[in-house]
């Protein structure tokens, strides 16, 4: 069959070596198609014409020209690429890891977990923010898995307020990806109805791009970084459901317009919620709290 | 970005289609990377020669087709085409726009022999 109209028989190395034997020649040693193609449109030149996308091929008595264009074997033409060889995949580049994802939500969904991705740029008090969290959470279930690229700092300093962590370290990898995830959940108990917090690698741009199975991901940007963060990393601000904004206790030392933070985080995602909290001082903190049990009511309903 | 772990992403699923479809060389791939995506196309071309060295994809060429930006404005609440996260409302000039398209990166088709 001819591989960019369909007209004729089952290949078009077939069609044609029936076409020669019709005229009384013989065919010539085959390297491939278009070899055979080539030598033939030498040999049978009233035969063969070029198309007006550039495909050179010859026709069996039976083509009438017309152009179907959805008869060859990708059941589509794509400019500049041959059909016969050109295999569909319109597969999602991270499709691997969203099926990680997929997975992971399905089985946190299962116990009614509420799961958190906590993003940032290190430094922002991601740990700090975290310790406190638990100590207001007063012993409710809950587990850690603490995503850097080495040391096992800071899952120690979960362990230290009593609540089970595991640490990840990804060496090179600049984000925790959801296969990751799923590895640290088979080592780690995690009652029904428990909060999982996933603090991801200290990074503003690449842990964007990675669902982990978690139900939301918390940007967190301290009033130290600039108002003008979220306007220079705009996918993770736009990634996430919630942004905290952290250290405002030292909002009054650095020249800050917190007013002005709040607006660029809803300038790159308007649907976002904002809260303004000092894990140190526990200001604010109190709303974050809230948050985290309306998220972990609507999962066990 | 993670340019690498993007491409390290397409050449498992090109070999996973490979072993599937029965292919062993792939000569073009086709993306479709959305201008929103937040991928940078050199850093992308520069992983891509590096990451497939050694797979069926090696020396394979790489085309990008850019899907544009689309946004849902918070008010004028009307579909437009925006070149950045940052752009304003072409229609209204509102600055509150909601992504919701151009933030893909999907593998549309490989020329295989």
């Amino acid at each position: 069959m001819c591989t960019v109209c369909g007209c004729g028989g089952h290949s078009v190395e077939d069609q044609f070596k029936a076409h020669l034997e019709k005229t009384g020649q013989a065919m010539a040693a085959p390297k491939a198609p278009f070899a055979v193609l080539a030598t033939a449109a030498g040999a049978a030149a009233s035969h063969s014409h070029s198309h007006d996308h550039g495909t050179i091929h010859a026709h069996g008595a039976e083509c009438t020209h017309d152009i179907h264009l959805g008869h060859g074997p990708a059941g589509t033409e794509v400019p500049g690429m041959t059909q016969a060889r050109l295999v569909e995949i319109e597969t999602d580049i991270l499709s691997k890891n969203n099926n990680y994802a997929a997975r992971n939500r399905e089985n946190l969904a299962k116990k009614g977990v509420f799961a958190t991705n906590l993003v940032s740029s290190p430094g922002s008090g991601k740990t700090t923010l975290l310790v406190k969290t638990i100590e207001m959470l007063g012993g409710a279930p809950l587990a850690v898995i603490e995503g850097d690229q080495q040391t096992t700092n800071d899952a120690d300093r979960i362990r230290a307020t009593g609540a089970p962590a595991i640490q990840v370290n990804t060496g090179k990898g600049c984000h925790l990806d959801g296969a990751m995830i799923e590895q640290a959940l088979a080592r780690m108990p995690l009652p029904d109805g428990a909060l999982l917090f996933i603090e991801n690698v200290g990074n503003l741009v690449c842990p964007a791009a990675f669902d982990l199975g978690e139900d939301a991901k918390v940007a967190i940007l301290s009033v130290t970084e600039g108002e003008d963060k979220p306007l220079k990393y705009p996918d993770m601000f736009a990634a996430a459901g919630l942004a905290l904004i952290n250290k405002v206790d030292l909002a009054p030392h650095c020249d800050v317009d917190l007013d002005l933070y709040e607006a660029n985080i809803r300038r790159v995602n308007p649907a976002i919620e904002v809260l303004r909290v000092s894990a140190r001082t526990g200001e604010g903190m109190q709303a974050w709290i809230e948050w985290l049990r309306a998220g972990l009511a609507r999962k066990a309903s | 970005m993670h340019e690498m772990s993007i491409v390290e992403g397409i050449r498992s699923v090109i070999e996973d289609a490979g072993r599937a479809q029965g292919f062993e060389r792939v000569t073009k791939v086709r993306l479709e990377i959305g201008r929103m995506s937040g991928v940078e196309i050199g850093a992308l071309e520069f992983a891509f020669d590096v990451v497939m060295n050694g797979s069926i994809a090696e020396g394979a060429e790489l085309e990008i087709l850019n899907i544009p930006g689309k946004a849902l404005c918070f008010d004028c609440e009307k579909t437009v085409e925006v070149e950045h996260r940052l752009d304003t409302c072409p229609n209204c000039g509102g600055a509150r726009l909601l992504v919701q398209g151009g933030d893909e990166m999907r593998i549309k088709d490989l020329e295989v022999l």
